[in-house]
């Protein structure tokens, strides 16, 4: 057990934990987005930003991946924390404004303006899909490729890979490209995804699970 | 330099590094050295003989820009467009060979000539804007010098297309691993500049100098070596060592691997006093010796 402030309190975390784990375990909210539970940190997103140290040396790191520290000081909602994060989530919005992840998480961090182009990117290389594949699927069928500005997310030689089993892990926790079918009227639910002329998805009455992105569509087999 | 692909070769040069998880980027390496470019088939073979996936492996190789996915033309021109040639106007230069070559930076000639790419700063600011060919740094090059480089490459090529003559011919060779050249320019025999690399035996390390004469067995090295014995080569730039994947046929040392300029690569035995050599050109299928 180590000993360490947190927003001025004096808590006890376990030796080996995230700054995260431990905020959260105390009740601090702090937002996030390329963290998900099973899945290894990795601190791509910057929007679980906390402060360490004081004055002078006190500096930003993502709480995903920083490990707590005997008698370190953490802030999880300075004023300068605040405002990274609504920087951070203007420009995550400035690349994928038509996600709705985002969109939320910026309205509930009062982000009122957009100051960056609009690139309607579907990908912010928060790397959740690749590892979630790798991970949990145990298939390692699409990863991080290029480097730089040419950087994307694929599967090798962008051909459909051999270890891919169609599991949709990726699509499920993308927070850029979510492609669920949530359309409840019949002529809004053809999504293009099945090519099925009369797909049958239409006429369920609920859509809650069905993802379309899928060859072939999972709603097609549910009867 | 091999233009097919044989599966047996590939995992030999894997089977090399002995699985060692670091080892991936030699791997690589090796093979790219053999091929000139990572053929996908290879990597597949990477990827199922070290276990691992060929996410990571095409990950790597798309990383890092000394990787090439593509075959590769004969000669590799690499302009700077680093900030120091970027001010001396490199963007122009590179339009230039864009021109000239009619390719895209990146992209390979119809004729598997040129290869055109861009670097970011290769450490030689004050002679920018640089342009790399084959090994071969030319300085301050000028978007009306583009012709003159490009014909230069070509004529050293003619240098070695007498491979199947009898008399004995200089070749000039460069690192398989960073491109550089290793021909000395004060030194030479025969009036011809040798070629300098580092050697190292039995605890001895220093300069080993090789005459450039195809079929000539002379040296100059700093320490004695007896005969019999098996050098290390190193290039003196990279400091990668100069080892091919294949074994000396007569006395089963490996041989040493060196790019010739004009494509191709020469391989001789490690092995001092041992004879065997052979001269591998990218558009000959057959082996002259
Ligand atoms: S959640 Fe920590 S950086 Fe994305
Ligand atoms: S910028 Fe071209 S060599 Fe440094």
């Amino acid at each position: 057990m180590i000993t360490l402030t947190l927003n001025g309190l004096t808590v006890e975390a376990e030796k080996g934990s995230t700054l995260l784990e431990v905020a959260q375990f105390y009740g601090f909210p702090i937002p996030t987005l390329c963290h998900m539970e099973g899945l290894s940190p990795y601190g791509a997103c910057r929007l679980c930003l906390v402060e360490i140290g004081e004055g002078a040396r006190s500096r930003l790191v993502s709480s995903c991946t920083y490990r707590a520290e005997e008698g370190l000081k953490v802030r999880t909602a300075s004023s300068r924390v605040v405002r990274t994060r609504k920087m951070v989530l203007e420009l995550l919005l400035g690349s994928c404004p038509q996600s709705k992840t985002i969109q939320d998480l910026a309205a509930a961090h009062g982000v009122r303006q957009q100051r960056f182009r609009q690139e309607y990117d579907d990908c912010i290389l928060c790397g959740l899909c690749a590892r979630i594949c790798e991970q949990q699927m145990m298939a390692n069928a699409i990863g991080f490729r290029g480097r730089g500005e040419k950087r994307s997310i694929g599967a090798p030689f962008d051909i459909k890979s051999d270890v891919c089993r169609l599991c949709g892990a990726c699509m499920y926790v993308c927070p850029a490209c979510e492609l669920r079918c949530t359309y409840t009227e019949p002529e809004k639910a053809i999504c293009g995804g099945c090519a099925n002329l009369s797909p049958p998805c239409v006429y369920a009455d609920k859509f809650d699970d069905m993802m379309c992105f899928m060859n072939p569509c999972v709603a097609c087999d549910i009867k | 330099m091999r233009t097919r692909l044989s599966p047996e070769d590939v995992i030999r040069i894997v089977d090399k590094f002995d699985g060692n998880q670091g080892a991936l980027i030699s791997v690589l390496e090796a093979i790219q050295a053999e091929y000139n470019y990572l053929p996908r088939e290879a990597l597949k073979i990477v990827a199922s003989r070290t276990g691992r996936s060929l996410v990571d492996i095409y990950g790597i190789t798309t990383f890092y820009s000394g990787f090439s996915l593509e075959p590769r033309g004969k000669h590799i021109v690499s302009v700077c467009t680093g900030t120091a040639c970027h001010v001396r106007r490199s963007v122009e230069v590179l339009e230039g060979f864009e021109r000239h070559l009619s390719v895209k930076a990146g992209e390979t000639t119809h004729d598997r000539e040129f290869s055109l790419s861009t670097v970011n700063c290769l450490g030689a600011c004050a002679l920018g804007p640089v342009v790399v060919v084959d090994g071969e740094y030319h300085r301050r090059v000028r978007e009306g010098d583009v012709a003159n480089v490009c014909e230069h490459a070509r004529q050293l090529e003619n240098c070695v297309e007498l491979t199947n003559d009898e008399r004995i011919f200089a070749v000039q060779v460069s690192c398989p691993h960073c491109n550089r050249s290793l021909m000395t320019d004060g030194r030479l025999l025969d009036g011809y500049p040798m070629v300098r690399v580092t050697a190292s035996f039995r605890r001895k390390h220093g300069w080993l100098m090789l005459s450039s004469l195809y079929g000539d067995y002379r040296i100059e090295s700093e320490y004695e070596i007896p005969p019999g014995t098996v050098v290390q080569l190193f290039c003196p730039s990279c400091h990668a060592e100069l080892k091919s994947t294949r074994i000396c046929a007569s006395c089963d040392a490996p041989m040493i691997s060196l790019l010739v300029k004009g494509g191709g690569t020469v391989q001789f035995c490690s092995r001092r006093g041992c004879k065997e050599h052979m001269l591998d050109l990218v558009n000959e299928d057959a082996t002259a010796v």
